[in-house]
C-alpha cells in the first residue's frame, strides 16, 4: 500500500472515530431537551414544586451531556479542511452554507437560552424560563438540521451546478438542497431516533431509582412521560425508516442491495429478517450469498416501491448492468466518468498553455445553459466520480457490515417500541416495582439505544461507499495529499482526547444520578 | 438601556458565582477548547488551501483531481 492510500485509510478511520464519539454526545442532548421542556410545562401549568425539582434534576443531566459534548463537532470541521481538502473545495458553498448557519444558530440560540435555563430559576419569570427551555431544545435540533442537510446532499447531490473555472459545485437552489427528500427524511429519522434514545435514558435511570427504592415518585412520573414520548417517536422513527428504504431504492440502489445482501435483482423481492452471510469469495448470487436466512416474501419490493411485484436491483445488476430494467453497467459509467475527467485534464492543460480556443470549447461543454452543455453534464459529468474507479466491483460497499448493522438497528428499534409500550402499560397500572427484571432490562437498554444510533450511521456512511459525494467523488479522491504520519498521530490523539471526555462524562453523570435530585455537587 | 445591560451582566455574573457542578463542567469546556484551538488547530490542522487565492485554489484542486497521487 502506498503512502497516499495509507493517508486515505487513516483519514477515513479518523473521521469515523470522531463521528462515532460525536454521536455518543449529541443524541441525548437532542431528545432530553424536549423531555425537560415537557416536564417544565407541567410545572408551569400546575405550579407543583415536585415538577420543578424533577425538571431541574433532568436538566442537570442534560447540562452535563451538553457541556461535555459541546464543540466535539468542531474537530469534524477541522478534518474537512485538513484531511479532505479536495472534497471541501469541490463541494464549495453547498456544504459551507449549512455549516455556517448551524454555527450561527448554535451560538445565538443555544448559548443565549442555555444560560437562562441554568441561571434563570427564580430570576426570570416562569413563562420566560419555560420558553428558554423550549428554545434550547429547538435550537439544538435546528443545529442538527443543518449538518444533516449537508450530509443528505452528499448522499443525493441536488440544487447545484459545477463551475469549471473554480472547480467547485455551486448552489443553484437553496430550497432544493434543504427540502430534498433525502434531507427531509434524514432529519426526521435521525432526530426522532435521538428522542427515542433520550426516552430510553430517562426510563433506564428512573428504573435504577425504583430498583434502589429511591425517588419513587420522580421515577414513576418520569417513566410515564418518557414512555409516551418514546412510544410516539419510536413509531415516527419506524415510519421515517420505512420511507428511507423507498428513498434509498431510488437514489442509492447499491446501498439497499448491500443492506439486504441482494445479489440478483428480483421482482417481488423478499426482505431478509435474519441471515448469516457466506465469505465474500462465495457470494456470487442470491443462492450462494447466505448460509441460511429467514425472510418475508415480497416485503422488500413493497417497502422499496409500494408494489409487491416491483423489481429491486441486486448488486450484480448494478455492477454488470441489466438492460431489461434500464440499469447501466458500472463499466459504462466508468467510461463516461473517465471522459469527464479527461475533459477536466484537457482544461487544465489548456489553461497551462494559454490555449484560449480549447478553454472556450471545454467551458461550453460544462455550460448547463446550452443544449450541448446540458447533454455533457447529464451523460458524462453525472458519472464524474466513476472516472476514478479501477474496476466495476469498486462500487460495492462492505456488504456484511451494512447488512448486519441494518438488522441491529431495525431489531433494536422494534425492541424499543415494545419496551415503551410495556413501560407505559405498567406505569398506567402502577405496577412498575412488581417487575424488577423489566426494570433491569430498561437499565441495560440504555447502551443498546446508543448502539442503534451508531448502527444507523454505519449503514448510512459505509453503505454509500465508495462515494463521499454520490456518483461525483469517491472517498479516495476526496482526501488531501498529506503524509500519513500526521493523520495516524492525530488519530491516536483524538482517541485519547475523546475517551477521556467520555470517561469524564460517565463519571460525572453516574455521580449526579447517585446523588439524586436534591444533592448537586 | 444601560440598566438593562447591567442587569444582564449581573444575571450572568450571579449565575457563574452560584455554580457548583457547573464549575467542573466549565473547566472541562475550557480545557477542551484550549486543546482544540491552541494545540490541535495550530499544530495538527494545517490548511492545505490556506493562503492561496481563489485561482490558485482552483489550480491546486484541478491538479489533484486530474493527476494520480
Amino acid at each position: 500500500m502506498n503512502d497516499f492510500m495509507q493517508t486515505v485509510d487513516w483519514s477515513r478511520a479518523q473521521f469515523a472515530l470522531t463521528a462515532i464519539y460525536h454521536w455518543l454526545f449529541v443524541p441525548l442532548t437532542l431528545g432530553l431537551g424536549f423531555i425537560c421542556a415537557i416536564m417544565e410545562t407541567v410545572y408551569y401549568r400546575t405550579g407543583d414544586e415536585f415538577w420543578k425539582r424533577t425538571t431541574k434534576f433532568w436538566l442537570r443531566l442534560f447540562g452535563i451531556n451538553f457541556a461535555i459534548g459541546i464543540a466535539t463537532g468542531l474537530i469534524l470541521e477541522f478534518e474537512f479542511g485538513t484531511n479532505w481538502s479536495n472534497y471541501s473545495h469541490f463541494v464549495g458553498d453547498i456544504f459551507g452554507a449549512p455549516l455556517a448557519i448551524e454555527g450561527i444558530m448554535a451560538f445565538f440560540l443555544e448559548a443565549t437560552f442555555v444560560a437562562v435555563v441554568f441561571f434563570g430559576w427564580n430570576k426570570v419569570s416562569k413563562g420566560f424560563h419555560l420558553a428558554s427551555t423550549w428554545l434550547t431544545a429547538i435550537g439544538a435540533n435546528l443545529s442538527a438540521l443543518w449538518i444533516l442537510v449537508a450530509n443528505a446532499w452528499m448522499q443525493y447531490p441536488v440544487g447545484c451546478t459545477f463551475n469549471l473555472e473554480t472547480v467547485r459545485n455551486e448552489m443553484t437552489s437553496f430550497w432544493d438542497v434543504l427540502f430534498s427528500p433525502v434531507a427531509v427524511n434524514k432529519f426526521t429519522h435521525t432526530v426522532t431516533s435521538s428522542f427515542v434514545l433520550a426516552a430510553v435514558f430517562v426510563i433506564g435511570v428512573s428504573a435504577w431509582y425504583l430498583l434502589k427504592g429511591r425517588e419513587e415518585k420522580m421515577a414513576k412520573k418520569s417513566i410515564a412521560i418518557a414512555s409516551v414520548f418514546g412510544l410516539i417517536f419510536s413509531l415516527v422513527t419506524a415510519f421515517s425508516g420505512d420511507r428511507s428504504g423507498a428513498i434509498i431504492a431510488e437514489v442509492q440502489p447499491m446501498k439497499l442491495a448491500a443492506m439486504e445482501g441482494l445479489y440478483d435483482g428480483e421482482e417481488g423481492a423478499g426482505l431478509t429478517v435474519i441471515g448469516i452471510l457466506r465469505p465474500e469469495s462465495e457470494r456470487s448470487s442470491n443462492d450462494a450469498a447466505f448460509y441460511f436466512k429467514l425472510g418475508i416474501p415480497k416485503l422488500l419490493s413493497i417497502m422499496s416501491y409500494r408494489d409487491a411485484e416491483a423489481y429491486v436491483a441486486g448488486i450484480n445488476d448494478l455492477v454488470n448492468g441489466n438492460p431489461a430494467y434500464g440499469i447501466m453497467s458500472a463499466e459504462e459509467k466508468i467510461e463516461r466518468g473517465r471522459k469527464a475527467v479527461e475533459e477536466l485534464a484537457r482544461y487544465r492543460d489548456a489553461k497551462r498553455n494559454g490555449d484560449q480556443a480549447a478553454i472556450d470549447e471545454i467551458t461550453a461543454e460544462f455550460d448547463p445553459s446550452t443544449p450541448e452543455g446540458e447533454e455533457f453534464l447529464r451523460e458524462y459529468f453525472a458519472y464524474f466520480g466513476y472516472g476514478y474507479l479501477d474496476s466495476p466491483s469498486d462500487i460495492v460497499p462492505d456488504v456484511p457490515l451494512t447488512f448486519y448493522m441494518f438488522r441491529i438497528m431495525v431489531g433494536l428499534g422494534a425492541f424499543f417500541i415494545l419496551l415503551f409500550a410495556v413501560f407505559l402499560w405498567l406505569s398506567y397500572k402502577d405496577r412498575l416495582e412488581r417487575y424488577r427484571w423489566i426494570l433491569w432490562i430498561a437499565i441495560f437498554s440504555v447502551p443498546l439505544a446508543y448502539l442503534a444510533g451508531q448502527a444507523g450511521w454505519c449503514i448510512a456512511e459505509v453503505g454509500r461507499q465508495p462515494w463521499v459525494i454520490q456518483d461525483l467523488m469517491p472517498t479516495s479522491i476526496a482526501a488531501s495529499r498529506i503524509g500519513s504520519g500526521a493523520v495516524i498521530t492525530t488519530f491516536f490523539l483524538f482517541l485519547a482526547l475523546f475517551s477521556i471526555l467520555l470517561a469524564a462524562e460517565l463519571r460525572i453523570m453516574f455521580k449526579q444520578i447517585a446523588l439524586g435530585p436534591d444533592k448537586e455537587k | 438601556m444601560k440598566d438593562k445591560l447591567v442587569a444582564i451582566a449581573g444575571f450572568y455574573i450571579d449565575g457563574f458565582r452560584q455554580m457548583r457542578l457547573g464549575r467542573t463542567l466549565w473547566a472541562i469546556i475550557l480545557i477542551k477548547l484550549f486543546i482544540m484551538f491552541a494545540i490541535l488547530r495550530l499544530f495538527f490542522f494545517p490548511d492545505p488551501l490556506g493562503g492561496k487565492s481563489d485561482a490558485e485554489r482552483a489550480d491546486f484542486i484541478i491538479e489533484n483531481l486530474t493527476e494520480k497521487p
